[in-house]
């Protein structure tokens, strides 16, 4: 490998991001009852539901409408139609999501006229069918995902009488994550309706039974009264607003929206709580939580020395990467490396102010690869890295340990299981970066310290032995 | 209640032996909706041509189909490590509004640049097909600027299934092979053999190349595992091809033949009794009664050594029932006698892209009573799983958390694996997965819990 060219402008060389359907299955996984199709070839949905299948450790059902050439040159109305009576017929779903591939887009499939036609003649008791135009071409998996939230509230939301509830609306976590979010809410007594929920979906217990689709997720009812709720709290800082399913909502129905960052980090969670304090009329902050924060804190003071001034590399999904930022820089794990593979407009100014905290420069780089991160954490000289399996080799060929957080987590066991937000998420997450720099540490140091300063001693012994 | 949820047009990929007169219907397309567990015709060509370790393989179209290729098999390399990288055009939507070529002709030669390759593989995913970019055209004009190889490979998604992508794949290989110019080329040297349909995953290829180098016999080149540029120009050299995957390489084999007089041999290195007959069918069809003799030394040998670690694990298998999902035909052939070897019934067996061929010497195989599928989806395997009884499944990656959602054992048989499965080793390896996933205690608290499939 050579590891000392700059990196290509027309190629990408190790893609640091998937595609935009990959990201609408995940989103259509934590609603109730769901089944997705991908309008395209078969490739799509076996490729998505094998990597989606290796990180949580669970059966992914995705269905294909399995366009062929007759179909790509004819039009692939008829299969997508055969695709949704065969799901119904195996899947009893509630909900029907279809999703179009670069494939069906290119040809210029309407899936929304084709959806429409398909429910006129169905009766009552059908599934809802909800579309969404996701080509592979027009951005990664993180624009997929919310684009595929946004496309279900345009679809689904209707006029209906204000209540109490909180959307709390969700980037791609784990449900680890989204367990302990939930947690978080009940403490503080919040009246919420959460969107999308892959906690239990993409996360089943073993159970003597199993069903084809799996209990749990947003329910539709739910998703329908979003526009009735007494505010939007979106993880979303870095969404744009053409994907922003917070920002339809009050667009469309006057709901407030807040846009905070993920609860990784101390302050990003006091952020979280205030934030529920003041929208969502939550309880004061209850003893648990702030003994939580307390012990976070004692935490970080534990885990301090050990962590300042270790250049770090950051990189995944924006709305992560902007919340891990955050959290190395409270921690002195300074970032010299921001990198994502989606392409946004709000991350670098987002990130340009936190930064100016650090007294590392930094680099951010916006739709990039691996090629580039890569390079760009050599020059650097950072010692750890945090994101997802895909960025193995920077463990694997530049030594720099990965903190596996995000998706995908390919090469482990539990992507599943992976715990990073609140307050004792945080914890446990530092304790996986500085766990992993001590391991570093201990591993290295009898043997840096001997031969930074033994030699000398030697060479006098040496000559000692001789007279 | 669960014929209910059947599809119908399903009921012709789907047999059960003893009870049914007509064969199964194979090699169509997969029905709309079925959530079939089979990929594309990219997906095909890239599962054959990237263990070719010192080429670059670049996927013309969207970020994602290079994204979800990306080094995720178990294939080894003995020197250049070029293969682990996913190289893509990262098509955009003006690229697919205005064509890619030039887009495709700059990441060539910015690849090119970089990197000083000698073979590069360009890959048409969906898109390419649809707009029209032609592949060709640019591959050869790369080829002439730079005077290097850059083959093409016509491996658009939706034009066909998996097996067409084998197809593509072994066009792009006889392209190369073709290529090899001057009179070396074609000399043929004794006992050199190509090993076709063969990724050295997790080092497979090495295992038998032992073999083979103590028969006197000697691998001029895999394909594709551990295979380089400069071993695949060679390949007319040798004087018999012997053939592992054949659903992937039957074609290859048979224009070989054709078109530089390479006779083939079908092998199987999966279990004692395929790896024993292979070997002795190797030395045969060389007409080398040294060979033949060594091959027998090595087989009492091995297998003598096989047989007592296997043993061990067969007394604890005894009587348990297995169901198998795999890629291809070949491979569930040899399982069927591999699981017998360890005291394993089959119960239910199907493939993604078996052939007519493959599924009658399944029939024959089997025990009256087993299910026979092609193309089959999670739904009929849960179904078939339980209503068989099945205490384990050999799959993939997909496949794996639906057994153990059922509360059944798994064993991993896919390109991803990281242990060897060929040859003597290889079959004490797989005793060893069979017992450590069925005999683990965990099944007895899913049990406990009124889980699993059978007993």
């Amino acid at each position: 490998m050579n590891d000392e060219l700059k990196h290509c402008r027309n190629v990408n060389e190790n893609p640091c991001n998937m595609c935009m359907p990959m990201g609408g299955i995940l989103a259509l996984k934590g609603i109730e009852s769901s089944m997705v199709i991908l309008h395209g070839s078969q490739g799509c949905s076996t490729y998505m539901r094998r990597h989606i299948a290796e990180h949580f450790n669970e059966p992914v059902d995705v269905a294909s409408s399995s366009l062929n050439e007759k179909g790509t040159i004819y039009g692939g109305e008829s299969n997508l139609k055969q695709a949704i009576d065969n799901v119904r017929k195996v899947y009893e779903p509630k909900l029907i999501g279809i999703l179009n591939t670069c494939l069906a887009e290119t040809i210029g499939e309407d899936v929304e006229r084709i959806a429409d036609s398909y429910s006129a003649q169905q009766d009552a008791a059908s599934p809802l069918l909800v579309s969404a135009a996701t080509p592979g071409y027009g951005g990664s998996h993180a624009e997929g995902y919310f684009f595929t939230l946004r496309r279900i509230v345009e679809q689904l939301a209707e006029p209906v009488e204000r209540h109490s509830k909180v959307n709390i609306i969700l980037p791609n976590l784990s449900p680890a994550d989204i367990r302990e979010i939930k947690r978080i809410l009940q403490l503080l007594q919040v009246d919420y309706i959460l969107y999308p929920d892959i906690s239990d979906t993409l996360d089943r217990p073993f159970l003597p039974r199993y069903t084809k689709l799996a209990q749990g997720g947003t329910p539709l009812a739910d998703i329908k009264a979003m526009s009735g709720s007494v505010a939007t709290i979106q993880m979303g800082m870095t969404v744009e607003d053409k994907y922003s399913p917070g920002q339809y909502l009050a667009d469309a129905f006057g709901v407030p929206l807040y846009n905070i960052p993920l609860p990784i980090g101390l302050k990003n969670t006091d952020l979280f709580l205030e934030c529920l304090q003041q929208q969502a009329a939550a309880q004061r902050v209850p003893l648990e939580l702030q003994q939580e924060r307390g012990r976070l804190l004692d935490g970080m003071i534990d885990s301090h020395k050990y962590n300042f001034q270790k250049r770090s590399v950051i990189f995944g999904e924006p709305e992560i990467v902007y919340a891990v930022a955050k959290t190395c820089l409270e921690n002195g794990l300074f970032p010299v490396v921001i990198a994502t593979g989606s392409k946004t407009t709000r991350l670098d100014a987002l990130l340009r102010s936190e930064l100016a905290a650090s007294p590392d420069e930094c680099t951010i780089l916006n739709e990039t690869d691996f090629a580039a991160i890569r390079q760009t954490a050599k020059e650097a000289e950072a010692v750890i890295a945090i994101g997802h399996s895909d960025g193995r080799y920077l463990e694997e060929r530049q030594g720099i340990p990965l903190i596996r957080l995000g998706f995908p987590i390919h090469d482990r066991v539990g992507g599943q299981r992976l715990l990073s937000v609140g307050y004792r998420g945080t914890a446990v997450f530092l304790d996986r970066i500085t766990n992993t720099l001590l391991e570093k540490r201990q591993k290295n140091y009898r043997r840096s310290l001997y031969e930074t300063f033994y030699q000398e001693a030697t060479e006098e012994r040496r000559g000692d032995q001789c007279d | 209640m669960l014929d209910e949820r059947m599809i119908g047009e399903r009921s012709e990929f789907i047999a059960t032996k003893g009870k049914q007169k007509q064969s199964l219907k194979c090699d169509a397309d997969s029905i709309a909706g079925c959530v079939s567990q089979r990929a594309c015709v990219y997906c095909g060509a890239r599962v054959v041509l990237n263990p070719i370790t010192d080429a670059i393989h670049l996927v013309h179209g969207p970020v994602g189909c290079a994204s979800y290729t990306w080094d995720i098999r178990g294939s080894l390399s003995s020197e250049s490590e070029m293969y682990r990288n996913s190289f893509s055009t990262d098509l955009k939507e003006q690229d697919v509004i205005f064509g890619g070529e030039k887009k495709l002709a700059a990441s060539l030669d910015e690849l090119v640049e970089k990197y000083k390759p000698e073979l590069v593989f360009v890959y048409a995913t969906c898109i390419v097909g649809v707009i029209g970019d032609d592949l060709t055209a640019v591959c050869k004009a790369a080829e002439k600027r730079h005077g290097i190889k850059v083959i093409p490979v016509q491996s658009s998604g939706f034009a066909g299934n998996k097996s067409a992508g084998y197809r593509a794949a072994c066009d792009a290989l006889l392209q190369l092979i073709a290529a090899a110019e001057g009179k070396g080329a074609a000399l043929k040297e004794k006992n050199c053999i190509n090993y076709l349909g063969e990724f050295n995953l997790a080092g497979e290829a090495w295992i038998i190349a032992n073999y083979l180098r103590e028969m006197g016999v000697s691998i001029n080149v895999a394909f594709t595992g551990d295979a380089t540029y400069r071993r695949l120009k060679t390949a007319r050299q040798a004087t018999l091809n012997i053939m592992q995957c054949a659903g992937s390489m039957h074609y290859l084999a048979g224009k070989m033949q054709e078109k530089y007089g390479i006779p083939y041999l079908q092998v199987s290195f999966l279990g004692l009794e395929d790896t024993a007959a292979s070997l002795r069918s190797i030395a045969k069809a060389l007409q080398d009664e040294t060979a033949a003799q060594k091959a027998e030394a090595l087989i009492q040998r091995e297998e003598g050594k096989a047989k007592a670690a296997i043993d061990y694990y067969r007394q604890k298998l005894l009587g348990k029932k297995a169901a198998v999902y795999v890629g291809g035909g070949f491979k569930a052939i040899s399982l069927i006698k591999q699981f017998r070897e360890i005291g394993i019934e089959v119960v239910m067996i199907g493939t993604q892209t078996g052939r007519q061929e493959e599924y009658d010497a399944i029939n024959r195989l089997v025990a009256d009573g087993t299910v026979i599928l092609d193309d089959a989806n999670p739904a009929e395997l849960e179904r078939f799983m339980v209503e068989q009884g099945a205490h384990l499944l050999v799959g993939g990656v997909k496949e794996r958390p639906l057994a153990y959602k059922l509360g059944v054992a798994f064993i991993d048989h896919n390109h991803d694996r990281k242990h060897p499965l060929s040859g003597f080793a290889g079959a004490v390896n797989f005793a060893a997965e069979v017992y450590a996933t069925v005999c683990s205690p965990v099944w007895s608290y899913v049990k406990e819990q009124g889980g699993g499939c059978s007993e």
